[in-house]
């Protein structure tokens, strides 16, 4: 059995908590243990922080990373913006000596120290690489018929240099693990565009942003999908909370249902939608559930 | 889109503030930069606000028009989507030397109001979005504990946060002008 510290970030457990719960729920059935990594704070989050101050984001980063060290697990979120932001630090401390040595400076003050021993992963990328698709294929019960909007999102992608995950412009990793509950990843326009929540984006503009994704879900709903799955939490919130907004600000309504992958898995499962937190988006997901009760699976 | 043609003289360009860019890694290659606009037209922001172009933010910055770049409030549009990074076929390093630029704004006091309530949020409470009550019933209902086992549950490790938030000046920084001296 492979284990890893569990980092939740604000997000997930803040405000979906649904989230939070699919991914343990999950990664048991594919015998990796989770250990929660207590006393973890904000990643922090890299657009407003690596914006401010870069000492300020490194030392906070670092802290986190180093909970994970001193329990001798790699660290495991499952939010693009904390992966952004994790492995970002975590590979700049290692290759450059003289920058550990001025983080360790200030983590000395608070009894830690970073040494560099242990690796940052995002849930979609390690369950791609360590675990694999055909073990997922096997672990699913209940095939779920679904037609699915895959959101990447971006940093789980960019920049590549630092994600060896393949092509940024067309990857197909997410699509091949959504195919393997048994739903149909649908291809639509602009794909990869950005959902328009990162860099502090939507705390400057958010009517801005709002246009952004609005643009995204027209697409979505061009393409016929039963629902959107994504990767990150923030992403989610955008895609979620912000059609309430879009709602309220500019009288559109999508209705599209928000999934995070894990809680795709889940319902793959045999999980209910109750269990992975579905009925708590912030859009109402009822006669999605409905649905999927119904035999979409 | 402004009609203006506006004239700089060489005397208001600051080779300092290039030089402070220059000091993130890679922040350099701008110079490489041909203008060959694939950076800002596949920019998403840009779709939506015109007047936010990182070409040429890269270009004022490559000049030294600080005070142009500092003041201007497309700084804070972009969302560090990457997608100009990864196309630039010089390796100008766009977005990374845009956040410089944001970085030099903020340590000269300019920051906008909701970037520095997230900052206090993160360092009164360790997290840019704490927990609600809302999300302590939707995490009751899941068999969750009520608050997650982050900072929120543990008072000691919220105070390593703030002491290295401290150590790093980040406190001054997020400040109320009042609050600070
Ligand atoms: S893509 Fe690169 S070379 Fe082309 S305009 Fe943008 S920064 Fe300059
Ligand atoms: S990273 Fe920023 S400037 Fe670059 S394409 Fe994305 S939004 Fe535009």
């Amino acid at each position: 059995m492979s284990k890893l510290s569990f980092f939740l970030g604000c997000i997930a457990p803040n405000r979906y908590p649904g989230i939070e719960i699919s991914t343990k729920k999950v990664m048991e059935k594919l015998d990796v243990e989770l250990e929660d990594l207590e006393g973890a704070s904000c990643c922090p989050a890299p657009g407003v922080f690596k914006s401010f101050d870069k000492t300020t984001w490194l030392s906070m980063a670092s802290r986190n990373i180093t909970l994970s060290e001193e329990m001798g697990d790699d660290l495991l979120t499952i939010c693009n913006g904390c992966f952004g932001s994790l492995v970002d630090a975590n590979l700049m401390l290692k290759k450059d000596a003289a920058l550990k040595e001025d983080v360790n400076k200030i983590l000395f003050e608070i009894g830690h120290e970073f040494k560099g021993t242990q690796d940052v992963r995002h849930i979609i990328e390690y369950l791609y690489q360590e675990v694999g698709v055909e073990k997922i294929k096997k672990a699913v019960t209940t095939p779920i018929d679904l037609k699915v909007a895959v959101h990447y999102g971006c940093h789980l992608v960019k920049p590549t240099r630092e994600r060896h995950l393949g092509s940024a412009e067309n990857p197909t990793f997410f699509d091949e693990l959504v195919e393997a509950t048994g739903a149909t990843s649908v291809d639509y326009e602009d794909k990869m565009a950005c959902c328009g929540a990162g860099g502090g984006a939507r705390t400057a503009v958010l009517d801005t942003t709002l246009h952004m994704v609005s643009n995204k879900l027209d697409h979505v709903i061009a393409a016929g999908v039963d629902c959107i799955v994504d990767a990150c939490p923030f992403c989610h919130l955008q895609l979620d909370v912000g059609q309430t907004e879009i709602k309220k600000k500019f009288g559109k309504e999508y209705g599209v249902p928000v999934l995070h992958y894990s809680q795709l898995l889940g319902l793959a499962m045999g999980f209910t939608p109750e269990e992975l937190g579905i009925d708590l988006n912030f859009v109402d997901n009822s006669k999605f559930i409905e649905r999927i009760r119904g035999g979409a699976k | 889109m402004s009609d203006t043609i506006k004239t700089f003289k060489t005397s208001d360009l600051s080779p300092e503030f290039r030089e402070e860019i220059f000091e993130e890694p890679g922040a350099e290659k701008i110079t490489l930069c041909f203008n060959c606009t694939g950076c800002s037209s596949g920019c998403p922001m840009a779709e939506q606000e015109p007047e936010f172009n990182i070409r040429k933010f890269l270009r004022m910055a490559n000049l030294g028009m600080k005070d142009e770049l500092l003041n201007s409030p497309y700084l804070w549009y972009c969302t560090t989507c990457y997608k100009c990074q990864e196309r630039c076929p010089q390796g100008v390093k766009n977005v990374d030397t845009l956040l410089k630029i944001r970085t030099i704004a903020v340590h000269n006091g300019i920051m906008l109001p909701a970037h520095k309530k997230v900052g206090q949020l993160v360092f009164n409470f360790g997290h840019a979005v704490p927990i609600n009550d809302d999300t302590k019933e939707k995490r009751k209902a899941l068999g969750l504990d009520e608050v997650p086992p982050t900072v929120h549950s543990f008072p000691d490790a919220l105070d390593e946060v703030k002491k290295i938030l401290h150590i790093a000046g980040f406190d001054e920084i997020v400040a109320e002008e009042e609050e600070k001296k």
